[in-house]
């Protein structure tokens, strides 16, 4: 019996959860397209989230594209492939690790900032003193946020893959010993318009999750300190699970036949 | 407060029947409360008795459970959206810690109802905001510091600053002098009574802080067991024969009110 009632405690629980989420996405999304509109906080995120995330994503980024060319010439070299390196790292870089890459990074950067000061706004009353000052929060502080995200990650990922590409140039010219140029070439090549589309749509999906979870977790964060510590853990988890959940899906949207 | 204009007190926020839980924990049961025209009162009560639940419940923060509160004789329960905005634009309100925005300049927090909730034009709400600055005592220097920097006495006369600054017909005052010392506490509700006076303003307090309660209201109200259990002009609460009041402004352990709570 016991048993019985904690699934079906944690089942209900997770029911409500759900339904919590659900209704606070559709809420968040109406107020993105109704006016009033704050531009000047629009972009102020979009500057918060955009620019000041580009060291991060850049580095992950060059790394990321040197590390390829390495792995896949150890890898290659046994079948004498090595000319396929240019192809996979511009494959691999612009469909999959550019945008979860970066989307992971500004999960931990961008989601958990959020959390945290919405959480803290939250349990300092400022919410509550939003709405008796007659602005709903949704607008004020919510859409701003999402439609940062949503625009600004796909330009990251853009960045990111440029620099990933150029990470893979960088080791596979100066220390396997490629001609530059044949790299070049067989990298344009092998680029094709629906790699970089795909990548670019998941970016703008991965934004908008990891700025709706961290506003999602610290707008309902409550219990002080600890509350908003909890509240930015959940944030960047839960954005982390299912950045890569909608990356599987994503991907099979565009990929499988 | 008292003068000659509430020859005929008129019920400004009328609370019949208010229900609110949390969970199985019943906060207001069954809640009756008028608060007129133009007065001032004052809610008491001990801590986690559900003092705040009761203005959040008004102010439509939080959702009663049963009930009605009516404003102006308009009922405001279960108004969501456009139409809750319209009414909040009626109050004003100090919160316990103010509240202040803490990514925004004091000028900002003080113009921000009127920029953000009425739409006025931003050099215009300056202005406003200065001298609604001014009244609180607070000079232009204050003006470009941000929250963060001001002690808790300068954070509350912003947070009040920025209460008044819509120039609302209702404040609304959160335990406004917890965490300041006695001095301190004296200024605030002196300027507190200052401002309500200069706005013709209806005022509803809440505070366990019975010399602060004296010096602020017309009428005080002692909640209690989530229900109002007496109320009374300020000066009759000295003998006003309940043994819950009198336990509670004399701060004897000895007495009806149980501090077992959830009893």
């Amino acid at each position: 019996m016991v048993l019985l009632r904690t699934v079906g405690r944690t089942f209900l629980n997770f029911l409500a959860a759900a339904g919590r989420l659900a209704i606070f996405t559709l809420v968040a999304v109406s107020h993105c397209v109704r006016p009033p509109f704050y531009p000047r906080l629009l972009i102020r995120q979009m500057i918060e989230i955009g620019y000041y995330s580009l060291p991060v994503v850049g580095l992950t980024a060059i790394f990321t594209g040197m590390v390829l060319a390495l792995q896949s010439y150890t890898g290659f070299a046994r079948f004498s492939a090595e000319s396929a390196i240019p192809n996979v790292v511009i494959v691999s870089i612009t469909r999959e690790l550019g945008p979860v890459l970066a989307g992971l990074m500004v999960a931990g950067r961008v989601g958990a900032a959020m959390a945290a000061e919405l959480g803290t706004m939250r349990v300092t009353e400022q919410i509550d003193a939003l709405n008796t000052l007659a602005t709903n929060p949704f607008k004020y502080l919510v859409a701003p946020r999402l439609i940062a995200g949503l625009t600004m990650l796909p330009i990251l990922v853009l960045i990111a893959d440029i620099i990933g590409v150029f990470g893979g140039y960088l080791v596979s010219v100066h220390k396997l010993g490629f001609n530059p140029t044949t790299y070049l070439k067989n990298t344009i090549d092998f680029m094709e318009t629906q790699d970089v589309v795909s990548g670019l749509v998941k970016a703008a999906a991965f934004g908008f999750l990891v700025t709706l979870m961290g506003c999602y977790h610290g707008y309902h964060s409550k219990g002080g300190a600890q509350g908003v510590g909890q509240a930015t853990t959940n944030a960047v988890v839960t954005a982390s699970i299912l950045i890569l959940c909608f990356n599987y899906f994503i991907t099979e949207l565009f990929f499988a036949q | 407060m008292t003068d000659a204009r509430d020859m005929t007190p008129q019920a400004k926020i009328e609370i019949r029947g208010l229900d609110k839980a949390f969970g199985a924990k019943v906060v207001l049961d069954g809640l009756d409360l008028d608060v007129n025209e133009g007065r001032s009162l004052v809610v008491i009560g001990g801590s986690g008795t559900g003092k705040s639940v009761l203005i959040k419940c008004i102010l439509g923060l939080l959702f009663a459970d049963g009930g009605s509160i009516r404003v102006d004789g308009d009922e405001v329960t279960g108004l969501q959206g456009a139409a809750l905005d319209q009414v909040r634009l009626k109050f004003g309100m100090l919160f316990q810690n103010a509240a202040l925005f803490d990514s925004l300049t004091v000028l900002d927090n003080v113009a921000f109802g009127l920029v953000a909730g009425k739409g006025m034009p931003r050099a215009e709400a300056k202005d406003i905001a200065l001298d609604k600055l001014a009244q609180v005592e607070l000079g232009p220097e204050v003006a470009t510091l941000y929250p963060a920097e001001l002690s808790g006495g300068m954070r509350k006369r912003v947070g009040l600053a920025r209460a008044i600054s819509t120039e609302p017909e209702i404040l609304f005052f959160d335990e406004p002098t917890t965490g300041l010392d006695p001095i301190m506490g004296d200024v605030i509700d002196q300027l507190i009574v200052k401002c309500v006076r200069e706005l013709g303003a209806t005022a509803l307090s809440i505070t366990h802080d019975m010399a602060s309660a004296r010096r602020i209201s017309d009428r005080i109200a002692m909640l209690y067991g989530g229900k109002i259990i007496w109320e009374g002009p300020t000066d009759e609460i000295d003998h006003c024969g309940n043994p819950y009041v009198e336990q509670f402004i004399s701060g004897s352990e000895e007495g009806p009110i149980s501090f077992l709570m959830g009893s």
